[in-house]
């Protein structure tokens, strides 16, 4: 056969011949005379021919073409996925095939790289939440949030959660969809006028069958939630504060575990992790000591070998599923490990000062583009001030006309919230457009982007009644 | 000679040193009090790392050094299929058109994204034999309880609420533990002399009760079911769905399809059969293809073609589950699946199963000798030995795992499946050349052998490893699981 098929398997047919010799078959269908012939497949799948590296390389090429990345246009585009600088360091990193292509690190002698950055990815989470305990990472910040409704469900053996409407729409859908044969019901609250989380209802919200209060920080919207004010509602309750935090926001915000937070939970694709039209992303989540025996996923602990050399491993693996099966935390197994690399390495990269510094770079960026839009005639503020890295703005006109209006002129003008209506039972959001201002956006980008909108409102004033 | 540096990069941390450059500051410098308030505002740092670039990449290619991928060496790890992971994968999921999409773009700039979810969604379900897939699921346990959950609504939908799902003793643990995340009851049922499904065991579980069963064809032990289609009749006729873990699927790609034998939802973790890097723990994807009654349960959004061949996110699907995840899935792991799959073709797909078949049993006739393997049949993509014949020298599995290391071959799984005393799974894959397999023979040989004439050497093995064995027990009674900060701000140690 030529190789007109890529299929890696180094053999030939000498090989082949002296293995099954060796094996004790005649044939390579011999191998399989345990598949019974009822269910043995005898015609080709019908996929298309295989082909050469370079064909299948031409082929990607076509597909990849047919698309405009975000990262081509001058984009606004956030809602949980956010285009920052990724530097080079990390593909440098995550590239090395000793780490890139590894299994979990079960053997710890011989997975100690794997081992170390966990360590240090998990110390890393600890300080920007402030909290005692980080696992290894987990999916995304969808799947972290119904981990933490089933934990906080073990921990008080409660009924319920309470979620501002302010956690993004696609981490409560998720959050349903997980759990709706286990745990915690989730039950959603309002915000209020300026997007924050309408704490009288929360208050009212919370019972004795409470397991948890959930609000995001900074929100869906990008508004800031009195996370101090909402500890004491659950806390007086006896339930758990859980916070959904952006990251990212950490150089500028404060801990969450310094505002009462019990468990932190989030997306982490902004460190080191490029768009991937949302996946994967990585998400990851940390909890207080008291809880350290109930999180789910992989921990890595330091310990010495025989000889007192340092060295770490997974450790309390009595909580996970290949050692306690149906009484484990999770079913996770693999998670997004090379994902929670990158993220380390951005971070390293940033270090303190540098992630102090692009969270107020960001946030300025955004106050700048805050400004020019609410002078725009009819453009009016959903989320009220201030903001960190993204906000939302009502237009006298559909959100999504106005993106796909400024696509030709090279913008993504950002989210439209009406995407997630059905999320937002009875909220007029027609009009309400979700804008994120990353590092990567310039001044003169954004008053061009800002001039866009201001002409194209401009045209659609007359129709819009 | 130097003792390794394994100081954490935090140790390495200098305060005021920096690798790090950001645009300047090209809008009005706004105080920090007015965008962030006090009370919201950090009032401690983070204590993260002050290293140059040059520390940065020394550190973490040194740490590289530490570990072992599939390119360092044979890594015949039972159930984890580590075969080579193709580098054009990494090419072409680096390609801006797909690493720098944006999730919420209008989908006019996103029509080769779409065109690839959908083809792939189409290929799964061909190789699967099923009907529709899923590609949002982000690893092989996700799948599974998206595909639990699956078949919970479609009980619901016929106004059923059974509550028992039947998994074999041989199960991945992820089984049982997704079971529970799905609300449901696991139920073991015992395995035959041949390794097998014990029919009449499973006879007598069944009940009204029954939602389904989870199952692993070829097993765990590495034998695939001869009596496949008679367990998915039965459970058929009580009610019951059948699911189909495939984590050991590069066993039958193309041979045998799943939704043929009888089983109506299938995973497939893309990090084992279609060769996505493990990445040290992922990520993964794990797509599942079901059945065409259970297609209208799939969650949202599912890929549409109009008819004028443009595609689009369908979100209008009534009876769906809802979201596994948010957005669509690990498209980044999926790209690289795809691109995998289009290069081999259905020839090269088969060739795959048949090849990885051939060194599991190259490698089995290799030391079955000095090993017990307690299912006398061929056996499929994997097979299960057992080290018992060692204990009398006092020798376990996990000595045989750890002097492996010392012979520069990844050691198999140990002690999985339960069922197998001693238990070492051992999966070459179909990437391995006869030579490397030849080193794995002769290295588990060289190991036996020292278990009669040096057992002492296999008890403290690994000899040659960056660390000597490691006290896991301390790190459980202790747990230190991040770095200690002894004094904020100290400069260079």
């Amino acid at each position: 056969m030529g190789r007109s098929v890529t299929d890696y398997v180094p053999h030939s047919e000498l090989d082949v011949r002296a293995m099954l010799a060796a094996v004790g078959v005649e044939s390579i269908d011999g191998l399989f005379d345990d598949i019974p012939e009822a269910v043995r497949r005898r015609e080709p799948l019908a996929l298309p021919a295989g082909l050469s590296e370079v064909e299948v390389l031409g082929e990607m090429r076509r597909l990849a073409a047919a698309n405009t990345p975000a990262t081509s246009l001058v984009s606004f585009l956030g809602a949980g996925v956010y285009d920052h600088y990724v530097p080079a360091v990390v593909d440098a990193v995550v590239s090395r095939s000793e780490l890139a292509t590894a299994y979990t690190p079960y053997q710890p002698e011989r997975s100690q790289g794997v081992l170390q950055t966990i360590f240090e990815f998990q110390t890393a989470i600890c300080e920007l939440t402030g909290m005692d305990v980080s696992n290894a990472g987990l999916y995304d910040a969808g799947t972290a949030l119904a981990e933490a409704s089933l934990l906080a469900g073990r921990q008080t053996r409660r009924g319920r959660i309470v979620v501002s409407a302010g956690v993004h729409p696609e981490y409560r859908q998720v959050l349903a969809t997980e759990t709706a044969g286990y745990g915690p019901r989730p039950r959603v609250v309002d915000l209020q006028a300026g997007a924050a989380t309408d704490l009288e209802a929360v208050r009212a919200a919370v019972d004795a069958d409470t397991a948890a209060v959930v609000l995001q920080q900074p929100n869906f919207f990008g508004a800031f939630e009195d996370l101090a004010a909402a500890t004491a509602i659950a806390h007086d309750a006896g339930a758990l504060f859980v916070v959904v935090a952006d990251p990212l926001s950490l150089g500028l915000l404060e801990a969450p575990r310094r505002l009462g937070a019990d468990i932190v939970v989030g997306e982490a694709q902004s460190f080191g992790n490029s768009m991937s039209f949302g996946g994967p992303g990585l998400g990851y989540m940390a909890v207080t000591q008291k809880l350290m025996r109930r999180i789910p996923g992989r921990l890595v602990g330091e310990t010495v070998d025989v000889e007192g050399k340092r060295g770490f491993v997974l450790t309390l693996q009595t909580r996970e599923q290949h050692i306690r099966r149906e009484k484990a935390t999770s079913n996770i197994c693999s998670n997004h490990a090379l994902n929670a690399l990158a993220a380390l390495v951005h971070l390293s990269w940033l270090g303190r000062e540098g992630l102090a510094e692009l969270g107020l770079l960001c946030a300025r960026k955004t106050a700048y583009l805050r400004q020019e839009l609410l002078a725009v005639p009819g453009v009016t503020a959903f989320t009220a001030g201030p903001v960190f890295r993204e906000l939302a703005v009502r237009l006298p006109a559909p959100a999504a006309q106005l993106v796909e209006a400024l696509v030709p002129l090279g913008f993504l003008a950002g989210v439209p919230a009406a995407r997630f209506a059905a999320q937002f039972a009875g909220a007029d959001l027609n009009d309400v457009l979700l804008v994120a201002v990353t590092e990567k956006r310039t001044r003169p980008e954004m008053d061009a982007f800002v001039a866009a909108v201001a002409a194209h409102l401009a045209s659609t004033e007359a129709p819009h009644a | 000679m130097l003792s390794a540096d394994r100081r954490t990069i935090y140790e390495k941390s200098c305060r005021g040193r920096r690798a790090y450059s950001l645009p300047a500051t090209d809008v009005p410098e706004v105080p920090v009090e007015e965008l962030a308030p006090a009370g919201l505002r950090r009032t401690a740092p983070a204590r993260l790392p002050e290293v140059s670039e040059l520390d940065l990449l020394r550190h973490f290619t040194y740490l590289s050094t530490l570990n072992f991928g599939v390119e360092s060496g044979s890594y015949p790890l039972g159930s984890c299929t580590m075969k080579y992971n193709p580098k054009i994968n990494e090419v072409v999921s680096r390609i801006e058109g797909f690493a720098g999409l944006h999730p919420y773009q209008p989908e006019a700039l996103v029509q080769g994204a779409l065109e690839l979810m959908y083809e792939l969604e189409r290929w799964l379900a061909e190789i699967a034999g099923l009907h529709a897939t899923t590609l949002q699921p982000a690893a092989g346990a996700h799948g599974e309880l998206t595909g639990l959950l699956i078949m919970r609504a479609s009980h619901q939908a016929k106004g059923r609420d059974p509550k028992r799902i039947i998994i074999p003793d041989t199960a991945h643990g992820t089984n049982p533990a997704s079971v529970i995340m799905a609300g449901y009851e696991p139920v073991a049922v015992s395995s035959d002399a041949r390794g097998g499904v014990d029919l009449e065991a499973l006879k007598a579980l069944l009940d009204d009760d029954l939602a389904g069963l989870m199952l692993t064809n070829p097993n765990t032990l590495g034998v695939f079911d001869e009596n496949i289609s008679e367990i998915a009749r039965l459970v058929h006729a009580a009610g019951g769905l059948l699911y189909y873990d495939g984590a050991n699927s590069n066993a039958v790609l193309g041979i045998s399809r799943p939704g043929d034998m009888g089983f109506d939802v299938v995973h497939f973790n893309t990090h084992k059969t279609f060769s996505t890097p493990h990445g040290g723990g992922g990520p993964g994807a794990g797509p599942i293809a079901v059945r065409d009654t259970l297609a209208p349960f799939l969650p949202v959004p599912l890929v549409g073609r109009s008819a004028d061949g443009r595609y689009f996110f369908d979100d209008d699907c009534p009876q769906s589950i809802g979201k596994a995840r948010t957005f669509y899935g690990n498209f980044g792991v999926l790209v690289r699946a795809y691109t995998y799959i289009r290069g081999l073709g259905p020839e090269g797909l088969r060739r795959v199963s048949e090849i990885a078949v051939l060194n599991a049993n190259y490698v089995m006739e290799g030391i079955k000798d000095l090993y017990d393997v307690p299912y006398e049949r061929r056996c499929t993509h994997e097979f299960v030995a057992s080290a018992a014949p060692l204990k009398e020298h006092g020798v376990r599995a996990l000595d045989v795992a750890k002097r492996l290391l010392d012979y520069g071959v990844h050691p198999p799984t140990t002690y999985f499946p339960l069922l197998v005393d001693e238990a070492l799974m051992i999966e070459p894959t179909e990437t391995e050349s006869r030579e490397d397999l030849d080193r794995t023979v002769e290295a588990l040989r060289a190991v036996a052998a020292e278990a009669v004439s040096d057992p002492r050497v296999l008890r403290e093995a690994p000899l040659t490893m960056p660390v000597r064995r490691l006290d896991e027990a301390e790190a459980a009674r202790h747990p230190v699981l991040r770095q200690r900060f002894p004094e904020d701000g100290r400069s260079c140690a």
